[in-house]
């Protein structure tokens, strides 16, 4: 919302700059973004002149030389292109050194070899409207030499204020000249639509018929013998610096009442009204209508329409039709302020991508009261500025008119909301500047609310900050809560995360934050065509379209982009969610779902590496592979307490023979890890090089951390450490070997470790010797020659149960 | 006599181990005085051959020497290997000026996750717990129970991603207060940081970002709570001398809502630089905005009146802030997109 501040201060002219108005409305939720200056650079050097001669240029048809009045007792010789320029008129006249809107200076100059020191000026030459068919001639009155100003308002500074949507009083000059009112105390001038025109004269009102469900009250008023023009030029001024182009006095005459008061109006034709009578009602699925702007749009059966006889004139609330507009040869207007659903409208024009400076303060649900506020502002101005008569009477269809809402407000609530008393006289004064009628009884009041803030104040709480954001916010105390029972902490799962994830990063891996979604390109090259997916309905762009059902899309697009920017050898972790469909989406339970989420989404921990370990200036780099993957998750799930094993396992966008599901705890599926499937690597353009991942479920890690760990005694007793090598069939996993030795190892059996994998020719074809180191322990003695040697013989006779051969 | 020349053997020995100047010379030195073919051998052999009175004197004095020949020729070795190792490190010399060779060179955290961590750890200071929730979620959560009910005006401030009329990416972290508050009667004091989504980018605005909800309920928290709380969370943040500003402003979730201003720590709430200069980083005006805030709003409380939230007997504020915002004004990240595009070039700048 633009306000001109010429324009706020004739309702309420405190005694302050326009940059403290600003700072004084913004403190107080009417959010200032910025004051724009209009008009001329500055107002000295324009002044009143009157023409005392005008004779055609020796030298040129189209000029005159014109010998001007100025004020300062000498003639002024100025040139003039302009064809109305006359002796005798009353003109608005730049002098050299006065500084034009677009920053220059005038100076003098020889016309076709006429001095010419000075301009009479056209309106857009001085910001007023858009006019350069000729000059400005003023109203007689002011002298000669009197600063332009005094008449016309040829500089401004415009307040541009974000209104809430919360404020649509405020959508509107008088509305904030009542805040600065409320804010500064300064006095408030009458409501200017107080006021009615008297009706003289007789005519017939249309009949009007209206659908109560999409429209709370239509109003109409006929206006006769109305003649179009050009709106004077203090109105042009004035919807100038608000943003509005001025057109003609009737058009210009509902932009004026909707920029004042907050309320749209539209002005037909009647005499192209069809049948002389308007309905309001819903469209026809598919109907169409051409609005005011040219453009032919389709409507649907949500969408309120104002039809004549033959068919729609309107879009209710967003836009007016081309077949009852306004033009130059018009004579009786139907003006017409309705109230509308606000919600309806916001749908509307979200449906058909309109929005109108109409259907913005529509859209937020206006008071009905304010239609015939409307009126009364209008008809004075149609009657006034284009000299029409006003029929008696008014188009009224209003089936359930609003009762004034009446507020109970204690002020012992004020202090306990606040943290800070207010007093009782404050309060009623506070509430009175702002326009409600104050009752007050014994800490207590009856506060009726006017109705431009009825949508926004219906409860305690809302006089509250009423009181609040008036009285002054910097006025609060500042304090800490009492909390007698709160305890903050991070939750053990919370606590885990952070363990996990600076696991990563202190072993060299940095964390990306990528998108939450992908492409559906994306996975199909991943080869996850089948899984549930969750589709966003009205995505941004394709590329951006689905949930990511796990984390290592984001991560590849992350390696794909630093290896486009020098940085193909990497090592990238992500902690955050995933996302799957579980329940049909359309099947939300009425009323609260308790809790319940609506798709299946678990938080992830990834990582992606093209590098195990960078090289240095003496050891050249190691590139990144399954084991390196592996050790990666084994020390950051040993980090927080939890030992993990791996069995063959497959994913369609892993190499087949390099692929690990992790389990932990009681046979709980993790995740996985594995070597990306070369075509998957070529995909995201990530070379030949091996790339090896893993992608495990947090939550569920979260849920196995053990917390604190019991003490061993492992100090008390020395260990016995003995190796054995057993040589074995090239298939049998060396985890199925090492398992066995745990299980045949019994309790004394306190470690083991493979620390060696040899295949040779002596050892035969497709076998291998795979080789553990094994500590036994006892926390209450120490170990015997004979206790190792028994446990070693249950060891031995395992193996050979799988077929295993000790080496010597 | 013997006791003269074991004298005289004794300085002349020493004085020959103080000069000996390798191990070697000092091996010499050992066998010439102490070796088996020796004179002090020789003489404490020749003992018995001594008159009786003789031999008590004459074998205590030559004991005597052997044991500190003995010692200062072990003194000596000590000295000559200490500095003998000297010399050898001298020469055994790197350029340690050559970069480091650490096992592994540390990562980075995100600065999103930094920043979070931050936030967090100075609300748990504070007294508030972690809370996290679903991002996809229902429209009631994410906007009726925040007093937004289907075609509120206010929707309209959120562009929104839909999967179905019912179900949404949140739009903002707000509908966990709903959630907690169903899981937990009051008090609660709980933040709530997470991913939330809006159509929309630009230089300013992308379509995925992070929020960090706060919420206070209890019996008597007030609007000059919050403001204090926020103070501290300022001061933590932003530097020790930081102050507080509180605007009126408008959420349909909280009433009175206000805007949170901090002085800002660019010109110390001045507005210009040391040379005078407009600050860019608050626009000349001494405070930077940080947050939306309120005291929760009635209805929303109604929704959950049922599990001890009813408005007349409890109250509190609640917030909402963006880290993005927060990391940005802590480093100066020019451009939001740039969060994401995961370079390292910038990663590798922080954490």
């Amino acid at each position: 919302m633009r306000a001109p501040m010429s324009w706020l201060r004739a309702y309420c002219d405190p005694p302050i700059t326009t940059e403290e108005a600003g700072r004084r409305l913004n403190d107080a939720g009417i959010e200032l973004e910025r004051i724009d200056r209009v008009g001329v650079g500055a107002p000295d050097g324009f002044v009143i002149g009157r023409v005392l001669s005008a004779e055609r240029h020796p030298n040129a048809d189209r000029l005159s030389v014109c010998v001007v009045d100025d004020g300062s007792g000498a003639e002024r010789t100025i040139v003039c292109g302009a064809p109305n320029v006359a002796a005798g008129q009353t003109v608005a006249v730049a002098l050299p050194g006065a500084v034009m809107p677009d920053g220059t200076t005038l100076g003098e100059a020889k016309l076709r070899g006429v001095k010419s020191s000075g301009m009479i000026l056209a309106e857009d030459e001085v910001g007023v409207g858009e006019d350069h068919d000729g000059i400005m001639v003023l109203a007689d009155g002011p002298a000669p030499g009197t600063p332009l100003i005094e008449a016309l308002q040829i500089a401004d500074d415009v307040l541009d204020l974000a209104i809430a949507p919360n404020r649509p009083d405020c959508l509107a000059v008088y509305g904030i000249a009542r805040e600065l009112h409320a804010l500064t105390g300064a006095p408030l001038a009458p409501d200017p639509s107080d006021e009615d025109a008297e009706p003289s004269g007789e005519g017939e009102l249309p009949p009007v018929e209206i659908d109560p469900e999409i429209c709370l009250r239509f109003t109409l008023r006929v206006f006769e013998d109305v003649k179009i023009g050009p709106s004077p030029l203090w109105l042009k001024a004035r919807l100038s610096a608000a943003g509005q182009r001025p057109i003609s006095n009737v058009v210009d005459i509902t932009n004026y009442v909707m920029l004042e008061l907050g309320q749209p109006l539209h002005a037909f034709d009647l005499d192209k009204v069809r049948g002389g009578q308007l309905k309001v009602h819903r469209a026809a699925d598919g109907q169409k209508v051409r609005t005011l702007d040219g453009t032919e749009r389709t409507l649907d059966s949500s969408m309120a329409l104002i039809s004549d006889a033959e068919g729609a004139t309107s879009i209710a609330g967003v836009m007016g039709g081309e077949v009852s507009e306004v033009s130059g040869s018009t004579t009786r207007v139907a003006m017409e302020a309705a109230t509308w659903v606000g919600s309806n409208i916001m749908r509307t024009q979200a449906k058909l991508g309109l929005r109108s400076e109409a259907s913005a303060r529509n859209e937020k649900g206006l008071h009905p009261d304010l239609a015939m506020a409307g009126q009364r502002l209008a008809a004075r101005l149609m009657v006034e500025l284009t000299g029409a008569r006003m029929v008696p009477g008014t188009v009224d269809e209003y089936p359930a008119p609003a009762e004034p809402r009446v507020v109970p407000l204690r002020s012992a609530r004020v202090k306990k909301l606040l943290g800070m008393g207010v007093g009782d006289d404050e309060i009623a004064a506070i509430l009175g500047r702002l326009g409600f009628g104050v009752t007050r009884g014994d800490g207590a009041f009856q506060v009726t609310v006017p109705y431009w803030r009825d949508g926004d104040v219906q409860r305690e709480a809302d006089l509250v900050e009423e009181v609040a954001r008036v009285h002054g916010l910097d006025k609060l105390p500042i304090t800490l809560p009492a909390r007698r029972h709160a305890v903050g902490r991070l939750s053990p799962a919370q606590r885990t995360r952070r363990r996990i994830e600076d696991a990563l990063r202190d072993r060299g891996l940095s964390e990306v934050v990528a998108y939450s979604f992908t492409a559906p390109d994306a996975l199909e090259r991943l080869r996850l065509q089948d899984v549930p997916l969750l589709r966003i309905a009205n995505p941004m762009s394709e590329e951006q379209s689905v949930m990511r059902p796990l984390l290592l899309p984001g991560l590849l697009d992350a390696a794909r982009h630093n290896a486009a920017h020098g940085s193909p050898r990497l090592a990238l972790f992500e902690s955050a969610h995933v996302y799957r469909l579980s329940e049909p989406l359309d099947k939300a339970p009425a009323g609260s779902p308790n809790g319940a989420t609506p798709a299946h989404e678990r938080h992830h921990i990834g990582a992606l590496l093209t590098e195990a370990l960078p090289g240095t200036w003496r050891s050249e780099p190691r590139p990144a592979d399954f084991f390196a993957a592996k050790a990666l998750a084994e020390a950051m799930l040993e980090s927080v307490g939890i030992e993990m094993w791996v069995e063959p396992g497959e994913r369609p966008f892993l190499h087949p023979g390099r692929t690990a599901t992790v389990l932990a705890g009681d046979e709980r599926k993790l995740g996985w890890i594995g070597e990306l499937h070369p075509s998957v690597a070529r995909a995201w353009d990530l070379g030949d090089g091996t790339v090896a991942a893993f992608e495990l479920d947090a939550d569920l890690i979260a849920e196995l951390a053990p917390g604190p760990q019991p003490y061993r005694d492992v100090t008390s007793f020395p260990a016995v450490v003995e190796d054995i090598a057993v040589v074995v069939d090239e298939e049998l996993p060396a985890g199925e070997v090492e398992a066995k030795v745990r299980e045949a190892g019994g309790d004394l059996l306190d470690r083991v470790e493979l620390f060696d994998v040899y295949r040779g020719e002596q050892l035969g074809e497709g076998r291998k010797s795979v080789a553990f180191r094994l500590e036994f322990r006892s926390p209450e003695r120490t170990l015997t020659d004979e206790d190792v040697a028994a446990a070693r013989t249950q060891i031995e006779a395992a193996l050979a149960d799988l077929g295993g051969a000790l080496r010597a | 006599m013997p006791s003269d020349r074991l004298d005289q053997l004794r300085s002349e020995a020493e004085a020959a181990i103080a000069q000996a100047g390798t191990a070697q010379e000092l091996e010499d030195l050992r066998v010439r005085y102490l070796g088996r073919k020796s004179e002090l051998t020789g003489i404490l052999r020749s003992i018995s051959t001594l008159p009786p009175e003789e031999r008590g004197p004459t074998g205590k004095a030559a004991n005597e020497a052997r044991v500190t020949l003995e010692e200062v020729l072990d003194l000596r070795k000590e000295a000559l290997e200490s500095s003998e190792l000297e010399e050898r490190l001298q020469i055994d010399k790197i350029d340690v000026t050559l970069p480091g060779d650490p096992p592994q060179p540390a990562g980075h955290l995100h600065l999103i996750t930094q920043t979070r961590r931050d936030i967090e750890d100075v609300f748990v200071g504070l007294g508030f717990q972690v809370l996290e929730g679903p991002e996809v979620e229902f429209d009631y959560y994410n906007f009726t129970t925040m007093n937004m009910p289907p075609a509120h005006p206010a929707r309209a401030m959120q562009d929104t991603f839909y999967f179905s009329e019912q179900v949404l990416l949140r739009t903002h972290t707000s509908p966990m207060q709903t959630r907690g508050m169903e899981l937990q009667p009051p008090p609660i004091y709980a933040i709530i940081p997470g991913r939330v989504y809006r159509r929309d980018s630009d230089a300013t605005h992308t379509p995925m970002f992070h929020q960090v909800e706060g919420l206070a309920i209890d019996e008597d928290i007030t609007l000059g709570d919050l403001v204090g709380v926020l103070r501290e969370f300022g001061r933590a943040m932003f530097g020790a001398d930081r102050e507080v500003n509180v605007r009126a402003s408008y959420f349909p979730f909280t009433e009175p809502s206000v805007e949170v201003d901090v002085s800002c720590f660019n010109c110390g709430g001045r507005g210009y630089l040391k040379d005078g200069s407009r600050d860019p980083l608050c626009k000349g005006s001494g405070w930077i905005e940080i947050l939306g805030a309120g005291m929760v709003d009635p209805n929303v409380l109604g929704f959950v009146a049922d599990n001890g939230y009813d408005p007349e007997k409890v109250q509190g504020f609640a917030f909402g802030m963006g880290i993005e915002r927060v990391a940005f004004l802590r480093h100066g990240v020019p451009d939001l997109r740039m969060f994401f595009e995961n370079d390292l070039r910038l990663l590798e700048q922080f954490g």
